[in-house]
């Protein structure tokens, strides 16, 4: 069943050609009930596989001649990413229905990428896994190099050679898998069966973690992130930040973690290190940025620090963490910008956080600022959202392994504060001082555009979840932890290091 | 009225909730959340509905409060906490749960009853404001998330609260965030509060990491049963949980925030400084007090700390604090900074009580405190607002007359605050003196008499050159008493300022505390059932009026001598005083004690510097070395030197910030090698 979320998505890009080329409201409705039928069938299969189990969903012969399958399966985690996939869909699509240049070719890209996305996180075939993470970056730079804004042709081509260079070497490292394990087979369950030689896991796993840790913003290589989101319309930043970056995570996880245990367990101080350099790091220059898309695409990096943290946990405390933060983090940067890119730069036509600065926009657009706030305060790990559960999980975890590297990671969260608090001041609570504490006046100041109903609803399917998963965690952590159970991760066990 | 009687008469009438009080317990923590949210969703456009859900919830969890204090306060009943799962994976274990204590109850009374009077007075004070239906949510928020802290009995649990009342304080004191100073104030208290959050959430996980559970009453019996649990890091531990009170509490070097945070409505002030948010610090080390008596350990490379224990280390902070503020306090001219002194002066006494192993008279100075502090602050809430904004009292005077309500009460809460015989302050201040007496703390007890004294001086000049002499300006000349609203709620704090001690409230706390767990010898004072005492209060108030003088006639006999000397000196410099003779007479220690002692001043000169080396350094690493991978091009330079340009030119808060925090997590770091 869960299946039918990628072929819905892409049936549907297909059947944008089939509108009239000027038939703007149709492509947008088109979108719109594709991606609310993948998120219905990703809900109502993810509610049929209670418990969290690896469960097979299709499996074919593919290339018979390499031994590859056409094998869809999920667990906790595939299910997990799914909802997040949906949602942010449906979302994406919300704050897109102001495009008009072009709009039948945006939406076929934007649900090509979808598609390819539910791939990725429903393959067990490393073959089939692969060419969804390829077809999910085409669409990627396009949406960016046509819709996009500040340089986004440059954007666009570094996102796009990030992400080759990255593919590139997940490719070598899977086919030297597949040929050192001589199994001919790309199954991910039988491939994670085979003790490979440690040598070879030594240099095979940081190929292969680091290849889709590029995507998931691993410093020093996550430069491609500000620059991508920046230039990204709306809705693709949503995607960009809320689920591709994740797809990258989530390849850290599913391959590169469960195949080589033995090269993880060499090279998980390094990385951990690295994850909390990018935590501290993506904060503090965050701290200085001026224009407002460059402060959540940086505070992203630091967010995404923290599952990359988790992962090195290797404990379920972290690693569940790690996943949660996946979720977590994908649902409030999608709102992040949203409200930066579709409520504040479309109408006002500047991200430059000095020249919003004069403007007090909490008056003219109170439902962006409100907004804009509930947001900040859910990406700075706030108690009653999401982040908060996912980012003392993984501290916990990562005080067991790495207590000093906890300790660094726990600066990133006062840093958090910082940051957010310095944006929301200038964007939306600074300006001319005309009127005093007790004044009255009324209303809009310059009602140019209200925000939009499609904007509001999105918005608050967002905060609904995020708050939702905050006050009560256990709705997605039935599904994750148990998912750590399952034969895939035996490897790490058999380590001794889950 | 026989207490026991209406005990049982609760208790009777209410079976469906006596079967199960936790319920009401829950129910009252709820419901300012209720309030919040309905007029949220339903009367947002209403001012006076959106006032009356405030007020209602509040009055109601009030009543209820008070229901709970005589079943688990005034009866024997014991303490009851009603879990639910909520974050559970591998060894981690969370449970939402509510702790229904002597402890809890006390200060659920306190919460609530000084939020409800705040609300009403709030009705008056912000009358004719545009954001009115806002500044209701906001304090209903803000209730809710204290009455969370009071509740809660685990520690991941009081960090969720904890969290919240650092947000419900920036959005109340940035109220009016069009002044740029209210929102930087704003900013500043959440930031600085976040700091310490940092330390607090650290020691939380390093406690769970060594004894595997968060909760209050699993922890206080296991490490009853192994008082060396915690290992080497028991005393850093100690000190990280006492680093969340230091940035809620604003103990030094974590109490900038405090004093600007008066850029808040004068309801906000004397919410956070009465009853709620700068109490939480004090009633988190009484809750938690049983971390503080494992045997003391340092790691190895703190070990030079040798037996001095974290409780010494949170007295002498206390104290420091304590000192340092009541200094400030005394050349201050603005009436909200001379109470805002004097409450981060107080506070240092309350966590120099607990440093003294007097957690039950931390509580009883926290319990008198709160009903005297919000009764000043809402007084000068009154005077402010008869005076048009006015706030310096040198341009006030004379206002005994114009606004009589006003100055009697006010007068009635600076005596209590000054500790004068026999009004609550007395009591309480006597009680933290014998813990610094009687538990060996001879330096301690000399400061906090010589405090005492300096707080008498501070609040009488406040009272002398406000509403004595004769109006120095216009506004002064004009004011008029304050409405109802405002009045009344200070008649009714000037009751509790009053009496609050002829109740034998430090027999009850110190029962608490040193009856249930045990383990801790109490100081003296005889423990007596509260339900026996207050029958026969009434009839011996002799005996209770009098009993500090025979029972430890040092603290009490000295404690009144610094009150006596205190005024004297007030009195002699301030009676009719046109200016401010003390600049003359102290020169620059004068003009130290207005700025604050430099010490915004001095973390500007010390972290700017520090910061502009680190910029340096990252953009020495930027340019070499991520520049030198070659991941950014040729084009990245031009980026960089932007980017490091703008890191050097920004010299603020959160530069300093991120050198506090690097430095607490440096200490750690070397704590753990």
């Amino acid at each position: 069943m869960l299946a039918w979320t990628i072929y819905i998505s892409f049936a549907a890009a297909a059947a944008m050609f089939l509108l009239k080329p000027d038939s703007r409201q149709g492509a947008r409705v088109l979108a719109l009930v594709a991606a609310l039928a993948g998120l219905a069938v990703g809900l109502a299969g993810a509610l049929q596989h209670a418990g969290g189990g690896l469960v097979t969903i299709q499996k074919y012969p593919w290339v018979p001649t390499v031994g590859a399958e056409y094998y869809l399966a999920a667990d906790g985690i595939s299910l997990t990413l799914v909802i997040l996939t949906g949602l942010a869909a449906v979302v994406g699509i919300l704050f897109s229905w102001n495009v008009e240049l072009r709009t039948r070719e945006f939406f076929a890209f934007y649900l090509a990428l979808i598609g390819g996305v539910y791939g990725v996180f429903l393959s067990f075939d490393l073959l089939l896994l692969f060419v969804f993470y390829e077809i999910a970056i085409v669409p990627k730079y396009f949406l960016i190099a046509i819709w996009g804004s500040t340089r986004r042709e440059y954007a666009a081509m570094k996102l796009a050679l990030y992400s080759f260079i990255g593919s590139a070497m997940v490719l070598a490292g899977l086919v030297a898998a597949y040929v050192v394990s001589g199994a001919q087979t790309f199954n991910l369950v039988e491939l994670a069966k085979y003790p490979f030689p440690a040598s070879f896991q030594n240099w095979a796993f940081p190929l292969v973690f680091v290849g889709f840790a590029i995507l998931a913003g691993l410093w020093p290589f996550h430069t491609w992130a500000p620059t991508g989101h920046s230039a990204a319309p709306t809705a693709a930043s949503m995607l960009l930040a809320g689920v591709v970056m994740k797809l990258g995570a989530y390849g850290c996880l599913r391959v590169a973690m469960t195949l080589f245990p033995e090269g993880l367990a060499t090279w998980r101080n390094a990385i951990a290190a690295l994850a909390v350099v990018g935590i501290v790091y993506g904060a503090l220059v965050s701290l200085t940025q001026r224009d407002f898309k460059f402060v959540i695409g940086y505070s992203s990096v630091s967010h995404m620090g923290f599952v990359l943290l988790g992962l090195m946990t290797l404990s379920t405390i972290g690693l569940s963490g790690a996943v949660l933060q996946m979720f977590s983090h994908g649902v409030i940067a999608g709102l992040l910008f949203g409200v930066v890119g579709r409520m504040v730069y479309d109408r006002e036509h500047t991200r430059d956080l000095d020249e919003l600065q004069g403007r007090r926009l909490s008056r003219t657009m109170p439902f962006a600022a409100v907004t804009f706030v509930v947001a900040g305060l859910a990406s700075m790990g706030l108690p009653g959202f999401s982040g908060f559960v996912a980012e003392l999980k993984v501290l916990i975890g990562a005080w067991q392994t790495f207590p000093k590297l906890a300790v660094i990671a726990g600066v990133g969260i006062v840093l958090g504060v910082a940051y957010t608090l310095r944006a929301v001041q200038k964007a939306f609570f600074s300006g001319d001082q005309e009127d005093v504490p007790g004044a009255v006046h009324g209303g809009h100041a310059h009602g140019e555009s209200a925000i939009t109903l499609p904007e509001k609803i999105g918005a608050v399917v967002l905060i609904a979840t995020t708050v939702l998963i905050g006050l009560y965690p256990k709705l997605l952590l039935d599904w994750i932890v148990p998912s750590f159970a399952s034969p895939l991760f035996d490897g790490l066990r058999k380590g001794g290091l889950l | 009225m026989d207490v026991h009687a209406a005990h049982n008469a609760v208790t009777a009438a209410a079976p469906a909730f006596s079967s199960r009080p936790e319920d009401i317990a829950w129910f009252i923590l709820l419901l300012p959340l209720l309030a919040a949210a309905g007029i949220t969703l339903i009367v947002r456009r209403s001012n006076f509905l959106a006032a009356t859900f405030s007020i209602a919830a509040t009055v109601t969890a009030f009543v209820l409060s008070f229901v709970l204090f005589l079943m688990f306060g005034v009866g024997d009943a014991a303490a009851v906490t009603s879990p639910f799962a909520w974050l559970h994976a591998g060894e981690l274990a969370v449970n939402l749960g509510v702790t229904v204590d002597k402890l809890s109850t006390l200060m659920l009374l306190v919460v609530t009853g000084v939020s409800a009077l705040v609300q009403v007075y709030s009705v008056g004070y912000m009358h004719g404001d545009r954001s009115f239906p806002r500044f209701f949510i906001g304090l209903s928020l803000f209730t809710f998330s204290m009455l969370g802290i009071v509740l809660a009995d685990n520690f991941v649990m009081m960090f969720l609260f904890w969290e919240l009342v650092g947000v419900s304080s920036w959005l109340l004191i940035g109220f009016w965030y069009e002044k740029e100073s209210a929102a930087d104030a704003a900013k500043k208290a959440f930031l600085t509060n976040r700091l310490g959050d940092f330390g607090f959430l650290l020691g939380i996980i390093i406690i769970w990491a060594a004894a595997g559970t968060v909760n209050f009453a699993e922890l206080s019996q296991k490490l009853g049963a192994h008082p060396d649990l915690l290992g080497s890091l028991a005393s850093v531990a100690g000190l990280l949980v006492f680093m969340g009170a230091m940035g809620k509490s604003a103990q030094f070097p974590l109490h900038v925030w405090l004093p600007d945070a008066m850029e808040g409505p004068t309801p906000v002030s004397a919410l956070i400084h009465a009853a709620t948010m700068v109490a939480a610090g004090v009633y988190m080390l009484c809750r938690v007090f049983f971390l503080y008596q494992v045997e003391t350990a340092w790691p190895a490379a703190l070990a030079f700390f040798g037996s001095i224990s974290a409780l010494d280390i949170i007295g002498g902070i206390g104290a420091f604090t304590a000192l340092l503020a009541a200094l400030m306090a005394i050349q201050q001219n603005d009436i909200k900074r001379i109470l805002a002194y004097s409450t981060l002066s107080q506070l240092g006494y309350m966590v120099m009580a607990v440093g003294c192993g007097g957690p039950d008279a931390a509580m009883y100075h926290l319990t008198t405190h709160a009903g005297f502090k919000a009764l000043l602050f809402l007084g000068a809430g009154s005077v402010i607002h008869a005076c048009h904004h006015e706030q310096d009292i040198w341009k006030m005077g004379g206002l005994r007359k114009l606004m009589p309500k006003t100055f009697l009460t006010f007068a009635l809460g600076t005596a209590a605050l000054a500790g004068l015989p026999p009004l609550s302050g007395f009591y309480s201040k006597d009680a933290v003196l014998l813990a610094a007496l009687d538990n060996g703390h001879p330096v301690l007890f000399g400061l906090g008499v010589l405090i005492a004294a300096m707080t008498t001086f501070y609040m009488l000049r406040l009272v002398l050159v406000a509403f004595l002499g004769s109006g120095r300006s216009e506004a002064a000349g004009h004011a008029h008493e304050s409405p109802g609203a405002m009045t009344w709620p200070l008649v009714i704090l000037a009751v509790p300022s009053v009496m609050l001690a002829w109740v034998p409230l430090g027999d009850y706390l110190t029962h608490h505390f040193f009856t249930d767990h045990g383990h801790v010898h109490g100081h003296g004072s005889e423990v007596i059932s509260f339900g026996a005492t207050i029958s026969a209060a009434f009839g011996l108030v002799n005996h209770i009026l009098f009993e500090p003088f025979n029972h430890a006639p040092l603290p009490a006999f000295l404690g009144t001598g610094a009150l006596i000397i205190g005024a004297w000196i007030a009195v002699t410099l301030y009676w009719n005083a046109e200016r401010d003779p003390l600049p003359k007479l102290l020169g620059s220690f004068a003009r130290g004690m207005r700025n604050r002692f430099y010490f915004d001043e001095i973390y500007e000169a010390i972290f700017i510097p520090l910061h502009d080396l680190v910029a340096r350094l990252a953009d020495w690493f930027d340019r070499w070395v991520v520049g030198g991978l070659a991941v950014r091009g040729a084009h990245g330079s031009t980026e960089l030197l932007g980017r490091a340009l703008r890191i050097v030119q920004s010299g603020n808060l959160q530069t300093y910030t991120f050198f506090f925090v690097a430095g607490v997590a440096l200490v750690v770091l070397i704590a753990l090698k």
